[in-house]
């Protein structure tokens, strides 16, 4: 038995790896953010103590506005629902994260790692809100999807959160079990504008 | 053939550089670039084009629209291609086109059906299909197939489709659904607000009724202010076109969905992209500027080649340049129509008369046609044609405009096209589909919408507004007012409106029915809805029979009932039925238009919803392993489970009986990973699980798991799975695989509404853990392999979860059994899922691991007779009723979820369903599962039956076959006999026993 | 397909992300031991079926997961309101008239 510790991310199957570079020209962009690490947070908004004990922790206040989001340099946090956020940190560091989270928040919280559960894949290019407009039913125009919104929702048949990184980026959270879908989905509707894999 | 109809050019529309061939029944012909398929026709005088739906009478093309109820047409050269029922009136002709009659056959020409007089005999009259077929059933069975075929309601294709569909979302401020002059001033001032504008229009090109008008504006020609408007429109980015686009369906809220034809008009197979596209938009407001149709007269052999609408003459002769005859008889009640025999005559072509029905107009139209030296009879009007597949000629009679009856001679003239113009009616399809009921409006003798709880405006001739210059002001206005409901602009157009010069026009007359010197019903046939052969006759006998809702006239006749939704006949339908009934046509009333505007494609519906898209597949991570190791795959919900692992040349049976064995003799290894996962956590959990599970949790230690049943209010089992105290505020819950995203909601039900009081937090865990359940005599040999601590009895007992590392990964090992043997569950994050599951399969080889699927763990559990909720379970199914006492909490302080249910007399009824286990007499016959249990085999039928099987297998380890079954009153009846009557006439005997058949005492999950 | 004001996501949303949950406001019974068999079954099986207005519970499924109250009208389907978990309909069959 080999002691090397074989990891693998949801779409680790559809070797991506082997398709980079593949296609320069595509109307879409995609990405999968693999490894990173993957937390669910959960606790009262309006209890200062858990707010200054976030942002002690993660180094950046937790975003309470409905669907917004923060970062600092070590986290990505999503807000998902009033008592509920998704905080995103390097490959490895979600145990120490949570570790500190225990440590310091006090009272009634809840911290699930969920680093095996989803990915992140990455949209972008040319004909991306065109996919997007494909795929889910919000409305993508600027005014009610602004950089930084982040957006809980359906994707295609799956469900998704929906995070504007830019005004063509977007960063899509999927469960591992429907990675397969959605990126048969993303293959199928890319289609006419061809797919580059980055 | 060559193009007999086709004029010198002067249409901009038709691209004769591009000439396209096609064929039509079989013949070969050429039409341009810019045809439709009707036009096409017209152009090289074709007559016939199908034959009619009853009486079997030759047809030709009426309109040059959506109405069009003849010219319907089965498109595409394959059996993959073929479209039923496309109009040929909508259809744009492209090169290597492929058309056929659906109506007539066996050909349009000679046609079989209507030599024998078609099935019945000649005459049907309405309700026939009713009357002749609703009894005897069988008779309607072996008629259907002919009626079908003979009645021509075109072919499925018969292979599968080789293009591709999609769907779009769209957002906007202002939906404009039409593209004609109300909706292009509409869709500009609403874009100059900055407002979010999609306008969408069914034909290839924006401009509707303006692209064959040749009425000025700002003195010019009026295609010429379409594509200056369409230029102004293109350029804003805040404005989407959707030309060959479809509104099919004006939904709730303001959703609508519109299907934009993307390479119909280039052909077949085009691959580049979608063939058909639905778009569903959600408009903050609507403008509906779809318009209005114009509605024919109803008269003798109406139906005959060569009589049509007038606008559809002025249509084909200024869009396509084609005239579709030599002599022709326009008759009229307005002065509009005029326009048609004007047309004709600058065409080059002889108007032998305009019959209209009026006593008199000063109308300029009417002047124009003077001058022109146009002959016009008033007070007239056409009251039969003469010719079979094409117009001859007409018979003239004066009427009297006030009973409508025929008051003199009749006269004769020769003609091979007659227009005919009963005035318009505003297309008000779309505003009904949302329930809005259409209201009758005197003053422009038509439907306008009604009431409406939608966002929604409308304007230009859906409103009954027809002179150019209001209607474009009515478009500019209403552009702008929508625009500031959706939150743009001042609700003000600042533009200034374009120069039209509207012809005065004198007062139309309401004719619905044109008179015969005969009764109706001995007249010839007066054809109100040509696609169902619904006559003037067919209605009034309807209303004699008593028939007088709208609705129930509809049904019985089948006036509106064809694809085309009654566009061309319902009006007059109803006008006729008012008449008959001594009503008005306000108080008759209108049926209700829905969706589909027009037909729509079930591949446009579907979208990229096909094949592997249709529902999503959810995987495991150790699905590739699976696949590479033969797995046949089980759809659980929506995962795909591996179902067994054959090898090569075994039977499935065989593949379970190896499976079986393996487990109760060596280890055998299952993915259990699909097991929904909830992690619990606040210091109220413990009282939560306690209120929504039907067994006490306050004493389960940390370290510790049980397995717990969930019912819901009514008493009934919904899920059950086991549960892990993590620590003293922290569970692990797991559920069933199907259950998983219910029993969340169901807790979240709970406390969000009922309990928010009580600290605790649940959030779905399923996804991250990957689970591989080791189990057999051999398990703990194959876990000490790869495990880092002392997994011995002493050390990890039955029942207890320990934290470890497997394969150098740190796990969560649950030592659960769902098969009697020692098992081990063992969880790891799931991006080493994989790594796991091999690392324990490599640990396993020397001891026989076997990977098994779910049906092995299926019957291994039945043996132990461990319940599937949902199989074993029906949702009418209590703890009691399964004999599992044991997992009730007796001594619980809270009056947990369906506890109280069970006190309900009906659950404490003796003679309830209740779980048993099954022997077959013959040990070697395994239960059909779901088979009807009876207690006396010679009861007649209808016997009485008790229960049924819920899951039966055979027992490679006991060697005999076994079931479960719900059976009244089984648990007092263990020892006696039942009996199976089964579908093939046999019966056969089985005993009740315990549902525990392998290791009763547990002993070996326990070692 | 019905657009949903979600008061928690604080915006209108598609049918699709939400799935219906039954009548609003259905309480349940604090003593349910103390009830009669007929008042049992009242809380657990009874339920409106108003033409017009109506009270109903939708939970924002992929959404943010929370329920919460609609008030809704059943014959046109137009949504009079949304409000959060807890609180009382501003718009009731008996304040229309």
């Amino acid at each position: 038995m080999s002691n090397l510790i074989q990891v693998e991310s949801p779409l680790h199957h559809a070797q991506l790896d082997q398709l980079i570079g593949q296609s320069q020209s595509g109307g879409i962009i995609f990405h999968e953010a693999a490894l990173f690490g993957h937390l669910n947070l959960r606790g009262n908004a309006d209890d200062d103590a858990f707010l200054t004990g976030v942002q002690e922790v993660l180094d950046v206040a937790l975003p309470t506005t409905a669907c917004s989001s923060a970062k600092s340099e070590s986290a990505q946090i999503m807000w998902l629902a009033p008592d509920e956020w998704l905080i995103v940190v390097a490959s490895g560091s979600e145990y120490d994260v949570e570790e500190k989270l225990r440590a310091t928040l006090k009272g009634h919280f809840a911290v699930s790692d969920i680093s095996g559960a989803q990915t992140l894949i990455e949209l972008s290019g040319m004909n991306v809100i065109d996919l997007m407009k494909k795929s889910t039913g919000y409305d993508l125009h600027l005014d009610s999807f602004p950089i930084g919104k982040v957006v809980g929702t359906t994707f295609a048949k799956a469900g998704a959160h929906i995070l504007r990184l830019s005004e063509d980026k977007f960063q899509l959270v999927i469960r591992r079990s429907f990675s397969d879908y959605v990126w048969l989905w993303i293959q199928q509707s890319s289609k006419e504008y061809g797919l580059s894999i980055v | 053939m060559s193009q007999i109809n086709r004029i010198a050019a002067s249409s901009k529309r038709i691209n004769r550089t591009r000439t396209l061939n096609f064929t039509f029944n079989g013949k070969e012909y050429q039409g341009f670039e810019g045809d439709t398929v009707a036009s096409a026709l017209l152009a090289n005088g074709v007559d016939v084009i199908g034959r009619s739906f009853k009486y079997s009478r030759p047809r030709g093309i009426i309109t040059s629209d959506s109405q069009e109820p003849n010219a319907i047409f089965q498109i595409g050269s394959s059996q993959s291609s073929t479209i039923p029922n496309p109009r040929a009136t909508q259809t744009d002709l492209y090169n290597g086109l492929t058309a056929s009659s659906t109506n007539g056959w066996p050909n349009v020409d000679f046609d079989l059906m209507s030599t024998v007089g078609k099935l019945g005999g000649s005459m049907m009259p309405p309700g026939f299909y009713y009357k002749t077929f609703m009894f005897p059933q069988s008779l309607w069975m072996s008629y259907e197939h002919l009626i079908r075929k003979g009645a021509g309601l075109g072919a499925s294709p018969t292979l599968s489709d080789p293009d591709s569909y999609d769907k779009m979302h769209q957002h906007c401020d202002v939906m404009i659904v039409g593209g004609g002059p109300a909706g292009l001033a509409a869709a500009l001032s609403a874009a100059k607000t900055g407002a979010r504008v999609i306008i969408s229009d069914e034909q290839n090109e924006f401009g509707g009724s303006l692209l064959c008008s040749k009425q000025e504006i700002n003195g010019d020609l009026p295609s010429l202010w379409v594509e200056k408007v369409m230029t102004q429109l293109t350029k804003m980015d805040n404005v989407l076109l959707l030309p060959r686009s479809t509104v099919f369906g004006y939904y709730d809220h303001n959703l609508l969905g519109i299907n934009e034809r993307r390479t119909d008009h280039l052909g077949e197979n085009q691959q580049q992209c979608s063939r058909q596209r639905v778009h569903k938009v959600r408009a903050k407001q609507v403008i509906l500027a779809t318009g209005a149709h114009e509605r024919p007269l109803v008269y003798g052999n109406n139906d005959v080649p060569g009589c049509m609408l007038a606008t559809a003459i002025s249509t084909y002769i200024n869009r396509y340049d084609v005239v579709p005859g030599n002599e022709l008889v326009l008759m009229t009640t307005n002065d509009n129509a005029y326009k048609a025999a004007i047309d004709w005559h600058q065409a080059g072509r002889k108007v032998v008369t305009i019959v209209d029905t009026r006593s008199a107009s000063n109308g300029e139209l009417v002047k124009r046609a003077k001058s022109l030296g146009i002959d016009i009879i008033f007070g007239h009007a056409v009251i039969e044609v003469s010719g079979k597949k094409r117009v001859k000629g007409v018979d003239i009679a004066p009427i009297n405009a006030v009973n409508h009856s025929v008051i003199g001679a009749v006269k004769h003239l020769s003609c091979d096209t007659v227009a005919s113009s009963g005035g318009w009616s505003p297309v008000v399809h779309l505003s009904s589909h949302t329930g809005s009921r259409p209201i009758w409006k005197e003053e422009v003798a038509g439907f306008v919408p009604g009431e409406t709880v939608q966002k929604q405006h409308s304007c230009g001739g859906l409103e009954g507004i027809y002179a150019l210059s209001k209607v474009l002001s009515d478009g500019f206005t209403t552009g702008a007012l929508a625009a500031q409901a959706a939150g743009k602009g001042e609700g003000v157009f600042e533009g200034s409106l374009p120069l039209t010069n509207d012809p005065q026009e004198d007062e139309s007359m309401a004719l619905f029915h044109v008179p015969h010197s005969k009764k109706t019903s001995r007249a010839p046939k007066q054809f109100v809805d040509y696609q169902n052969d619904v006559t003037a006759a067919g209605i009034e006998l309807a209303n004699r029979e008593g028939f007088e809702s709208i609705e129930h006239v509809k049904r019985y006749t089948a006036l509106g009932f064809g694809t085309d939704q009654g566009k061309l006949g319902n009006i007059n339908g109803m006008a006729i039925t008012a008449k008959s009934l001594g009503k008005t046509i306000a108080e008759t009333g209108t049926t209700i238009f829905r969706p589909m505007y027009t037909p729509t494609t079930f591949g446009a519906l579907a979208g990229a919803d096909v094949k592997q898209l249709f529902d999503p597949a959810r995987f495991s991570a150790m699905h590739k392993w699976h696949l590479e190791n033969g797995a046949e795959f089980e759809d659980v919900g929506q995962w795909k489970r591996p179902w067994y692992f054959p090898r090569p040349v075994e039977t499935m049976q065989e593949s379970l009986e190896r499976e079986c064995l393996a487990v109760r003799n060596d280890v055998g290894i299952l993915d259990a990973s699909t097991l929904g996962k909830i992690d619990i956590q606040g210091k109220d959990a413990r009282e939560f699980l306690n209120r929504v599970y039907t067994n006490p949790w306050s004493k389960l230690a940390v370290g510790k798991c049980r397995y717990g049943v969930m019912c819901k209010e009514d008493g009934m089992v919904f899920d059950d799975g086991v549960t892990a105290c993590i620590n003293d505020n922290r569970f692990l819950m797991t559920t069933t695989t199907g259950g998983a995203a219910g029993v969340l909601q169901w807790l979240e039900l709970w406390h969000q509404t009922e309990w928010p009081e009580l600290e605790v937090y649940f959030s779905t865990v399923t996804d991250h853990w990957s689970t591989m359940t080791v189990t057999g005599p051999k398990a703990r040999k194959v876990l000490e392999k790869v495990c880092d601590i002392d997994v011995s009895n002493d050390n990890f007992k039955y029942m207890d979860w320990i934290e470890a590392k497997v394969a150098g990964v740190k796990a969560r090992i649950f030592r659960i059994s769902f098969t009697g043997e020692l098992s081990f569950e063992i969880n790891v994050q799931a991006n080493y899922g994989l790594h796991t599951w091999k690392a324990v399969m490599a640990a396993g080889e020397e001891f026989n691991i076997t990977p098994y699927g779910t049906e092995t763990m299926h019957i291994l559990r039945a043996e132990k007779g461990f319940i599937i909720v949902g199989q074993d379970t029906d949702g009418s199914v209590t703890p009691q009723d399964l004999d599992m006492n044991w997992v009730v909490g007796k001594n619980k302080e809270f009056s947990f979820l369906g506890k109280r249910s069970w006190g309900r007399d009906d659950n404490q009824r003796d003679d309830r369903k209740q779980m048993v286990g099954l022997k077959p007499k013959d040990p070697t016959f395994v239960l059909p599962e779901g088979a009807q249990i009876v207690f006396d085999k010679d009861q007649p039928i209808p016997m009485t039956m008790v229960g049924h099987v819920t899951s039966s297998y055979y027992s490679a380890s006991m060697g005999y076959s076994f079931a479960l079954a719900v059976v009244k009153g089984g648990i007092n009846r263990k020892g006696q006999s039942v009996f199976l009557p089964l579908s093939n006439g046999t019966t056969v005997e089985a005993e009740i026993c315990s549902p525990i058949f392998y290791d009763p005492k547990g002993a070996r999950q326990n070692v | 397909m019905l657009h949903i004001y979600c008061p928690y996501c604080e915006e209108m949303r598609e049918e699709e992300e939400f799935n219906p949950a039954g009548q609003a406001h259905i309480e349940r019974p604090l003593q349910p031991e103390e009830l009669s068999d007929e008042q049992w079954a009242r809380y657990l099986f009874f339920r409106k079926n108003p033409r017009g207005l109506h009270h109903e519970m939708w939970v924002h499924a992929h959404g943010c997961r929370k329920y919460f109250n609609i008030t809704r009208n059943t014959v046109t389907y137009q949504i009079m309101e949304t409000y959060k978990m807890g609180l009382q309909p501003n718009i009731t069959a008996s304040k229309e008239g």
